[in-house]
């Protein structure tokens, strides 16, 4: 049998420190503002409008837990029923189908947008393989990215939708609700809307990534400008 | 799309020696570009090997030949390849960030380096805020970043103009001189074969001839049309 000559390479590494992954994720967001905001923007959406039902429904919740009933009888007017004592306001299920579809699209969009990234970022990728990057560390890069990415657009989307939500209660409830409303129970809502929307995020780019990471550099050279 | 099997490379044997300055010549589609990629490690070849500082590298893993590629070998292509979002300094260091060397000697060397290429005052530069040539410049300054031991250029002159062309030729071949970097090029581009020391002509994936500078005859009326 013909033996195999595996080299010995002194002193073999390739790296790439965390931090500098992310300076170099920070520069390729900020240098493409527009497309992140493209990318973005599906997230920011999506995220305003589950947080929107979140906190509406902590409105709701709170207002019927109270003991305003000029407050609860608006809530009758609004065709809200207030459930008996002791059970809790919850979705229905057109809302639930509704918030389910709406963060598939927002899934959809982002795989789609970043796809396009990537085509648009062929030659940098190879040109980065050429000059010793490890697949794992595109991955890291496009990840590190979608994280930033989800984090503002999930955050901002957030904010939005919490900030319509309780607009929305103050025209409809009159002033008196603000006196009502847990403050903490909005903040857990808007907080858990961020960490789907990073979520979201992450499963968007994960195939775009991965595909980019898998590239050959050849293959990418080969790229179109 | 089928894939079809096509035999680009018949049975090249060849031996560079380090600090040659050396051309591979031929039409398109002889398999340059192939042969190219091969003793770059950017494609494999699927039988024969290639052999750098007695290293076969067809044998290597994908973690290998990216320490190969980063430390052994810089690249030059003919479209520049600078990373659009990064400064001319960012694109020099970026090989030695990957190569594991500390952030202040990285500038150091980075800027020495532009400096080595004239480009010390536009460090702070964008790609699209400098010219081909010197993109072409960072390009190369980016490629000696690691010390390596070959350069290999792909058609380095192939966007650039005539005079353009001919400071990049004398650049590297500067480089090859002074550094002792083996140098091989993939070219169309007459002034080339002037600074070469050997010229390969490939023709349908065989070595036509092998060109020592002494045998070269160029005719100078020739240079200029491309």
């Amino acid at each position: 049998m013909q033996e195999k000559t595996k080299p010995n390479l002194p002193q073999k590494q390739v790296v790439l420190p965390f931090k500098k992954s992310v300076e170099i994720a920070v520069k390729s967001i900020k240098s493409r503002f527009f497309r992140t905001l493209i990318t973005t923007m599906s997230l920011i959406l999506a995220i305003s409008f589950y947080a929107y039902i979140k906190v509406n429904l902590d409105i709701i919740s709170s207002i019927a837990a109270s003991n305003d009933q000029t407050a609860i009888q608006k809530l009758s007017l609004q065709g809200i029923e207030v459930p008996e004592e002791g059970r809790a306001l919850g979705l229905s299920p057109q809302e639930r189908w509704i918030l389910f579809l709406s963060l598939l699209v927002c899934v959809v969009g982002i795989v789609n947008t970043q796809l396009m990234a990537v085509a648009d970022r062929f030659r940098e990728i190879g040109t980065m393989k050429c000059l010793g990057a490890l697949d794992r560390f595109i991955l890291r890069l496009f990840l590190i990215e979608a994280v930033l990415q989800g984090l503002i657009g999930s955050a901002l989307g957030g904010a939005a939708g919490a900030v319509i939500a309780f607009l929305g209660a103050l025209i409809k409830y009159g002033s008196s609700v603000i006196g009502l409303i847990s403050l903490n129970q909005i903040l857990t809502s808007v907080l858990s809307a961020i960490v789907l929307g990073c979520l979201l995020s992450i499963v968007g780019v994960l195939y775009p990534a991965l595909l980019a990471a898998k590239m050959q550099p050849v293959e990418a050279m080969r790229g179109r400008d | 799309m089928g894939k079809a099997v096509v035999q680009v490379l018949k049975g090249i044997d060849l031996d560079i020696k380090a600090g040659e300055y050396v051309s591979i010549m031929g039409p398109s589609g002889s398999g340059k570009t192939t042969l190219f990629n091969m003793i770059g490690g950017l494609d494999k070849p699927s039988s024969g090997s290639v052999y750098i500082d007695e290293i076969d590298i067809s044998q290597l893993d994908a973690y290998e030949l990216a320490w190969l590629r980063c430390r052994k070998i810089g690249y030059i292509f003919q479209t520049f390849n600078i990373i659009q979002v990064m400064t001319a300094l960012e694109n020099v260091t970026l090989p030695m960030v990957f190569a594991g060397i500390p952030d202040d000697e990285a500038r150091e060397r980075g800027m020495d380096l532009l400096d080595l290429v004239g480009l010390k005052k536009r460090f702070l530069h964008k790609p699209f805020e400098l010219s081909g040539g010197q993109q072409q410049r960072v390009a190369i300054a980016r490629a000696l970043a690691n010390d390596p031991a070959i350069i290999l250029a792909d058609e380095p002159t192939g966007n650039l103009d005539l005079t353009t062309g001919e400071e990049i030729i004398k650049l590297l071949k500067l480089l090859s001189r002074e550094k002792g970097v083996t140098i091989i090029s993939a070219t169309h581009d007459l002034k080339m074969l002037n600074v070469s020391d050997r010229v390969i002509w490939i023709s349908d994936g065989k070595i036509e001839k092998i060109e020592k500078r002494e045998e070269l005859s160029i005719s100078l009326g020739r240079i200029g049309e491309k």
